[in-house]
C-alpha cells in the first residue's frame, strides 16, 4: 500500500492532505495555547511547563512533547517532499506557456507553492528563535517563554516575519483544507459550500489568533 | 467583420513554432469559429501558402476533435467546443490569439494539431467493462437505480477533447480520467473491476506525463460538457478505497 | 461522353448465394449452423483488416479480436473514439417489448421492410430484428448508460415512423454512448495486443490478388508515408457517402474513398441513389456554411411542424394566429401526424417551401413549435427531455427555442446505398466485407429512425463475426502464400496511389479542393436531392465530367505529400466524389420509380405521394465499375417478398 500511495500522484496528494491535517490540528492547539499569554506570565509559563509534563506518570518528562515533535517533523517533511515532487511533475507536464495569458484561479490557489516555501522558512526561524533560542534577539531564557515571546515581538523584524507568515498561513489553510477534503474524497456537490466555509473560518481564526500575540506585544497589552 | 488573427504555426513536431499574424475580412457573425478559419485557409491556399492545420470533424460538438486555445482559453470564451463557438462572440476589429493545446503529454504534430493518444492509452489501461460479445445477461436482469444511472451518464458525456488538460496549469488529466472512472465504477456492471480500473487508469495517467491536481478548477471551467470538479473528488475516493482494498489482498 | 455513360449495359443478375431458405425466422440460425468455423487455435494466425472504428467497425474489431483473430484496424481520426457514429442522437431500436405495447421481432421486421419501401431483403431485415434484442443486452453489460426509469429499468420512447415505443436512448447522445461502449471494448483488445490500431491513417486503395481481397494501401496522415498492409480478409466499415453533397450532417472528414476504391477494384455498388434526407436539421445561414447540424428526430414526438397558410407571410411566428397556421403533416397524415417517416416529412417540407410558404432566410425552413408541449408538460419537463438539443439550437442560431419556434429544413443525413453484400456481408470481391453504413443491406430505400445504430452494431457485434469464419475456414491462412510488398499487383496499386497524389500536388492550379467539392455538392443537391427528374439528372450527368476535367486542370494543393497535409487529404477525397456522384445520378436516372428517399417527380400519385413501380423495380441495382467516365454494368438482384407484401405505404 505504501508503495502504491507514494508512487502515484493521487497517493502523494493523499500524503499531503493527511500531513496537512495533522499540522492543522497541531496549529489549532498551538494557537489556543498561545492565547494564554493574555492571562499573564504565571499562567503562560505554567502552561509551557505542563507541555513537558503531560502524560506523567505514564510518560517520562518531555516524552509526550518529543513524540509530538517527531510526528510534526515527519508531517512537515512528508508534506514538503510530496509538494516538491508533485510541483516538479506539474511543471514538467506543462513546459510551454500560452502566449495569450488570462487571469487565473483565486489568490489562495495560486499562492500554495510560494506560501508553502514561506511557511517552511518561517518554521525554521520560529524554532531557532523560540525553541532553541539560536537566533533569539537578546538573551534567550530556557523555561521563561513569556519573556522570550515579548522579546521577539519587540523587534520590528520579528513582527514582520511573523505577521507575513501568518497571512500566508491563512491563505494556505483556506485552499489547503478544502483541497485536502477533495483529495480524501470527502467533498461532494452538496457539501462543497460547507467545506469552503469551514476552510475560510479556520483560516481566519488561526490567522487572527496567532497575530493577536505580536499585536498584543506591540500595543502593550502584553509586556 | 474584420479580424486580426495571431496563429501558432509550427511545421512539424520537431520544428520550432511561432505566432504568425493574418488579417481576415468579410467574416459573418453567423459563422462558426472553424468556418472563419476555413475562410482564412481558402485564402492561404490560393496564395500558395500552407493552410493552418487544425483538428476538426463532426462540427456539432460531440466528436471531441476540435481543440483550440482561443485568447488563452481552451475552446474560447463560451462554455462549448471550438466548433460550436460562433463569431458573434467577437467584435469587428478584434485581435484573436489561437494556440494549440499545451501539455507535454500532448505534443504538437503541426500548427494547432496535437497528439492526444495518451487519452486512448488511459482508457486502454482500464476504462472499460470486460463484457465479451455474446456473454451478456438479459438487460433487465440488473436494474440500476435512476440516480446512479444519471450519475454514470453525466460522466459518460466526456468527449475526450482534452480541454481539461489544456486549461490546467499543471497539464493534469484528472478530470478526463475521473469522468471515465466515475461512469463505470458507479454501475453494478462495473463493480467487479472497480478497484483495478481506478488504480490502473491513474497509474497510466501518471506514466503519460500528465501533471497532478492542485484543484484550481480550471479544468471544470473549460469542460464543454460540464463535467464537474467534484468528479475528481469522487475518483480520489475510489482510488483510496481501491488502494486500501489492494493492500488487504 | 455523357451519352456513353448513360448507355449502361445490363449484365447477369447478381444472386445472394449465401441467403438460406426456409422460414424467415429460422434463416439466421440455419446460416450460422451451415457456416464453417475456424479452430480457435488457428484464429490467431489469421489477420483481419478493419477500416473504420464507428459502431460497425469498432464492434467488429473488438469482437473479432475477442474470438482470437489478429485484427489490424484503421481510422483517419486521431482516436477510434471520434468516428461519426458518435453524433447519432436519437436512439437505437430493439424489439424487447418492455412496454408490452404489442411490439415483437416480427413487428420490427415488418416496420423496417415497410419503412424501407420494399426495397430491402426480408432475410437480412429479419435477422436485424432478431439481433436487436441481443444488442441492448450487450450494450448494457458494457456499461452504456441508457436512460432509466425510477424503478431502475430501461426507458424507451417512440421514434419516427412507428407506433410502438421500442427506442432505447441515452438523452440526446445515444450514438456517443454506444460508440464509447464499442471503443472501450476495442481499447481492451488493443491493450491485450489483439488489435493493432492505426489512428490518423487513411485507406487509399484495396489490394486484390488472384481475385481475393488481401490488403490495403493506406497513408499515415502525420508523416505522409504510404504503406501496404496485408491480411486474410478486409472489412470496410468506413461509413456512408453523404458528403458527396458537400453540405450534410456527416462529419467534415467522412468520405467515400474506401468504398469507392473497393468498387473500382471490383466490388459492386448497390442502390447509390438511395440517400436519406433528414427532415429536422438547422437551416443554413449563408455561403460560408461548412456542414449542417441535425436536431434529433425525437423532437417530432412533442414538437409540431407548421408553416403560415399564406404565401410570403413575413410576420414573426408568434404574431401568426392559430387559424392562419398550417400544421401540414397533421393535416395530410392524420394518423401519424408529425411522426411520419423521414422521407415523407422531408418531402412535405420541400413542397411547402416550394409553394413559397417557407420561413426564415431564403424561405428555406419550416417551424418546429414547442409552445403546445411547454403548455402541456411544463417547461421543466421539456427541458429534461430536450434540454441539450435546445441549447445546441440556441448556440447555433442565437434564437431561444423556448420562446420562438425552431426553424428546421431537410438535409442529407444517411446513405442507404453502399457496397453490395450478400447475406454474409461479403462484397462481390471474395474476402472483402462491408458492414454498417458502408454496405447497402438492410434499409431498402429509406431508413427508419434509430435503425442505423441497430444495424451498425448488429453487423459488427453479431453478424460479421459469425459469417467471416466461413470465408476464413474456406480460405485458410498459409504462411507460404503470404502476400508481400514485392508482388507485382501490390506494386501496381501502390504506384497508382502514389501517382494520384503526386498528380494532385503537381497541377498547381487556381482552385481549392473545397471550391470543387462545394460546386459538386450544389449540383447534386439541386438535381439528385429531394426530388429528381429525368431532365435534371441528365443535366447533372453532363456537368459532372466537366467539373472532373476542370478539377484535374485547376486544382491547387499546397505543400507536399510527405507531411501532415489536410489539403491533400481533402483533394483526394474529392477525386472519388467526382466519380461516385456520376454513378448516383445514373442510378437515380435509371430508377424511374419513386421509392423511399428516391423521389422521381415523374412517378407520383395524384395527391403527390411517391409511386413505386413494383413490376419494374423490385430489385437492388448493383453496379459494376468499368472505367472512369465509362458506363458501368448493371446487375439486378431480384427482391422477393414472402412475408411482408408490398403495398403502397400509407401513413395517412
Amino acid at each position: 500500500m505504501a508503495r502504491t500511495v507514494w508512487d502515484s500522484s493521487v497517493g502523494k496528494k493523499t500524503v499531503m492532505a493527511v500531513s496537512g491535517l495533522i499540522m492543522l490540528l497541531y496549529l489549532v492547539a498551538h494557537m489556543i495555547g498561545n492565547l494564554k499569554i493574555f492571562f499573564g506570565v504565571e499562567e503562560f509559563n505554567r502552561y509551557a511547563h505542563w507541555l513537558r509534563t503531560v502524560g506523567e506518570p505514564f510518560m517520562h518528562y518531555e516524552w509526550t512533547l518529543w513524540l509530538i515533535r517527531v510526528v510534526l517533523v515527519v508531517a512537515v517533511v512528508a508534506h514538503a517532499v510530496s509538494a516538491y515532487q508533485l510541483s516538479r511533475r506539474d511543471i514538467k507536464a506543462r513546459p510551454d506557456k500560452y502566449v495569450h495569458k488570462k487571469p487565473r484561479a483565486s489568490y489562495a490557489t495560486r499562492t500554495m507553492r510560494w506560501g508553502g516555501v514561506i511557511l517552511g522558512l518561517f518554521i525554521v526561524w520560529h524554532v531557532l528563535d523560540l525553541t532553541t533560542g539560536t537566533v533569539h534577539p537578546g538573551g534567550f531564557q530556557e523555561g521563561r517563554p513569556y519573556q522570550n515571546v515579548v522579546d521577539t515581538f519587540s523587534t520590528w523584524y520579528g513582527n514582520v516575519i511573523y505577521i507575513v507568515a501568518m497571512l500566508a498561513l491563512g491563505l494556505h489553510i483556506r485552499h489547503g483544507f478544502w483541497s485536502a477534503a477533495q483529495t480524501l474524497g470527502a467533498g461532494s456537490r452538496t457539501r462543497d459550500r460547507a467545506l469552503k466555509t469551514v476552510a475560510g473560518v479556520l483560516a481566519l481564526l488561526l490567522t487572527a489568533g496567532f497575530i493577536a500575540v505580536p499585536v498584543g506585544v506591540m500595543t502593550g497589552v502584553v509586556s | 467583420m474584420k479580424l486580426t488573427l495571431r496563429v501558432w504555426r509550427q511545421k512539424n513536431a520537431d520544428a520550432d513554432g511561432a505566432m504568425s499574424t493574418y488579417e481576415v475580412d468579410g467574416i459573418s457573425s453567423d459563422m462558426s469559429f472553424l468556418e472563419m478559419l476555413d475562410t482564412l485557409n481558402e485564402e492561404l491556399t490560393l496564395k500558395g501558402e500552407d493552410p493552418v492545420a487544425f483538428d476538426h470533424d463532426c462540427r456539432e460538438g460531440i466528436c471531441g476533435a476540435c481543440s483550440l486555445v482561443i485568447n488563452g482559453e481552451a475552446h474560447g470564451p463560451e462554455r462549448t467546443t471550438t466548433c460550436q463557438l460562433h463569431m458573434r462572440s467577437f467584435k469587428d476589429g478584434d485581435t484573436i490569439d489561437i494556440e494549440p493545446w499545451r501539455a507535454s503529454a500532448f505534443p504538437v504534430i503541426k500548427d494547432l494539431v496535437v497528439d492526444r493518444s495518451a487519452f486512448d492509452r488511459i482508457i486502454q489501461a482500464g476504462g472499460y467493462i470486460t463484457a465479451p460479445t455474446g456473454a451478456a445477461p438479459e438487460a433487465h436482469a440488473t436494474p440500476v437505480p435512476k440516480p446512479d444511472a444519471d450519475f454514470a451518464f453525466e460522466h459518460a458525456e466526456c468527449i475526450g477533447c482534452g480541454a481539461c488538460v489544456a486549461a490546467c496549469p499543471n497539464g493534469a488529466a484528472m478530470l478526463f480520467t475521473s469522468a471515465k472512472v466515475n461512469h463505470l465504477n458507479v454501475l453494478p456492471q462495473g463493480a467487479p473491476e472497480r478497484e483495478t480500473r481506478v488504480l490502473d487508469m491513474v497509474a497510466q495517467m501518471d506514466d503519460e506525463g500528465f501533471g497532478g491536481c492542485t484543484l484550481t478548477g480550471e479544468c471544470a471551467t473549460a469542460c464543454p460538457k460540464g463535467i464537474p470538479l467534484v468528479s475528481i473528488t469522487s475518483m480520489n475516493k475510489e482510488w483510496l478505497r481501491a488502494a486500501r482494498k489492494a493492500a488487504k489482498r | 461522353m455523357t451519352a456513353e455513360y448513360v448507355d449502361y449495359a445490363t449484365g447477369e443478375p447478381v444472386v445472394d448465394a449465401k441467403a438460406p431458405s426456409g422460414p424467415v425466422g429460422e434463416r439466421w440460425d440455419k446460416r450460422r449452423f451451415e457456416a464453417k468455423l475456424v479452430n480457435p487455435a488457428n484464429r490467431r494466425k489469421h489477420t483481419v483488416i478493419v477500416v473504420g472504428t464507428g459502431l460497425a467497425g469498432g464492434s467488429a474489431g473488438a469482437t473479432l479480436a475477442e474470438q482470437g483473430y489478429h485484427v489490424v484496424q484503421f481510422c483517419y481520426q486521431d482516436s477510434p473514439r471520434r468516428a461519426h457514429s458518435i453524433a447519432a442522437q436519437g436512439g437505437i431500436n430493439a424489439a424487447k417489448n418492455y412496454r408490452n405495447d404489442g411490439d415483437s421481432i416480427h413487428r420490427l421486421f415488418y416496420d423496417t421492410v415497410k419503412g424501407g419501401d420494399f426495397r430491402a431483403r426480408e432475410s437480412n431485415v429479419h435477422r436485424l430484428a432478431q439481433i436487436s434484442v441481443e444488442i441492448i443486452d450487450q450494450c448494457v453489460a458494457q456499461g452504456v448508460p441508457f436512460a432509466r426509469e425510477y424503478g431502475g429499468l430501461l426507458d424507451t420512447r417512440s421514434f419516427g415512423g412507428v407506433q410502438v415505443s421500442r427506442t432505447f436512448y441515452a438523452r440526446g447522445q445515444t450514438g456517443q454512448q454506444l460508440l464509447l461502449g464499442a471503443y472501450q471494448a476495442l481499447s481492451r483488445q488493443i491493450a491485450a495486443g489483439n488489435v493493432e490500431m492505426h489512428p490518423r491513417t487513411e485507406m487509399l486503395d484495396l489490394i486484390v490478388i488472384d481475385g481475393r481481397a488481401r490488403g490495403i494501401v493506406a497513408r499515415d496522415l502525420v508523416t505522409g508515408k504510404i504503406d501496404t498492409y496485408f491480411a486474410d480478409a478486409v472489412v470496410l466499415a468506413s461509413g456512408g457517402y453523404g458528403n458527396v453533397f458537400y453540405l450534410s450532417t456527416n462529419a467534415m472528414n467522412s468520405n467515400a474513398t474506401a468504398i469507392w476504391r473497393a468498387h473500382r477494384r471490383g466490388a459492386y455498388f448497390a442502390n447509390p441513389c438511395f440517400t436519406q434526407i433528414h427532415p429536422t436539421c438547422i437551416p443554413r445561414t449563408g455561403d460560408h456554411q461548412s456542414k449542417l447540424t441535425l436536431m434529433s428526430e425525437s423532437l417530432r414526438n412533442d414538437g409540431r411542424i407548421w408553416v403560415p397558410k399564406a404565401k410570403g407571410d413575413r410576420r414573426l411566428p408568434n404574431e401568426i394566429p392559430e387559424d392562419e397556421r398550417d400544421y401540414y403533416l397533421e393535416r395530410i397524415y392524420p394518423s401519424f401526424g408529425n411522426l411520419v417517416p423521414r422521407d415523407i416529412a422531408s418531402r412535405a417540407a420541400k413542397n411547402v417551401c416550394d409553394e413559397g410558404r417557407g420561413v426564415g432566410p431564403g424561405g428555406q425552413g419550416v417551424y418546429l413549435d414547442f409552445a403546445d408541449a411547454i403548455r402541456r408538460m411544463g417547461r421543466k419537463a421539456v427541458e429534461a427531455k430536450y434540454g441539450n438539443l435546445f441549447d445546441m439550437y440556441q448556440r447555433i442560431t442565437d434564437e431561444d427555442p423556448y420562446e420562438v419556434p425552431m426553424r428546421i429544413y431537410p438535409a442529407v443525413h444517411y446513405t442507404m446505398g453502399g457496397l453490395w453484400v450478400d447475406y454474409d456481408l461479403q462484397t462481390t470481391i471474395p474476402g472483402l466485407f462491408a458492414i454498417g453504413e458502408a454496405n447497402f443491406s438492410d434499409h431498402g430505400a429509406n431508413r427508419l429512425g434509430a435503425s442505423a445504430l441497430m444495424q451498425g452494431l448488429a453487423d459488427g457485434y453479431f453478424v460479421l463475426p459469425s459469417t467471416i469464419n466461413d470465408y476464413l475456414a474456406r480460405n485458410p491462412h498459409h504462411d507460404d502464400c503470404a502476400v508481400t510488398v514485392d508482388h507485382p499487383d501490390v506494386q501496381e496499386v501502390l504506384a497508382e496511389t502514389e501517382d494520384r497524389l503526386s498528380l494532385l500536388l503537381s497541377v498547381d492550379g487556381d482552385r481549392t479542393p473545397d471550391s470543387f467539392h462545394r460546386e459538386l455538392g450544389e449540383l447534386m443537391w439541386e438535381f439528385c436531392g429531394m426530388a429528381r427528374t429525368d431532365t435534371g439528372l441528365r443535366k447533372a450527368l453532363e456537368r459532372i465530367p466537366q467539373i472532373r476535367e476542370e478539377f484535374w486542370r485547376r486544382i491547387k494543393v499546397p505543400g507536399t505529400g510527405e507531411e501532415f497535409n489536410q489539403s491533400l487529404e481533402k483533394a483526394n477525397r474529392v477525386v472519388d466524389y467526382l466519380e461516385l456522384a456520376e454513378l448516383m445520378c445514373l442510378d437515380a436516372l435509371h430508377r424511374t420509380e419513386s421509392c423511399g428517399g428516391h423521389f422521381r417527380e415523374e412517378s407520383q400519385t395524384a395527391d403527390g405521394e411517391a409511386a413505386r413501380k413494383d413490376d419494374e423495380f423490385t430489385y437492388a441495382a448493383a453496379w459494376e465499375f468499368t472505367d472512369t467516365g465509362t458506363a458501368p454494368t448493371l446487375h439486378k438482384e431480384d427482391l422477393v417478398f414472402e412475408y411482408v407484401h408490398p403495398t403502397q405505404r400509407s401513413y395517412a
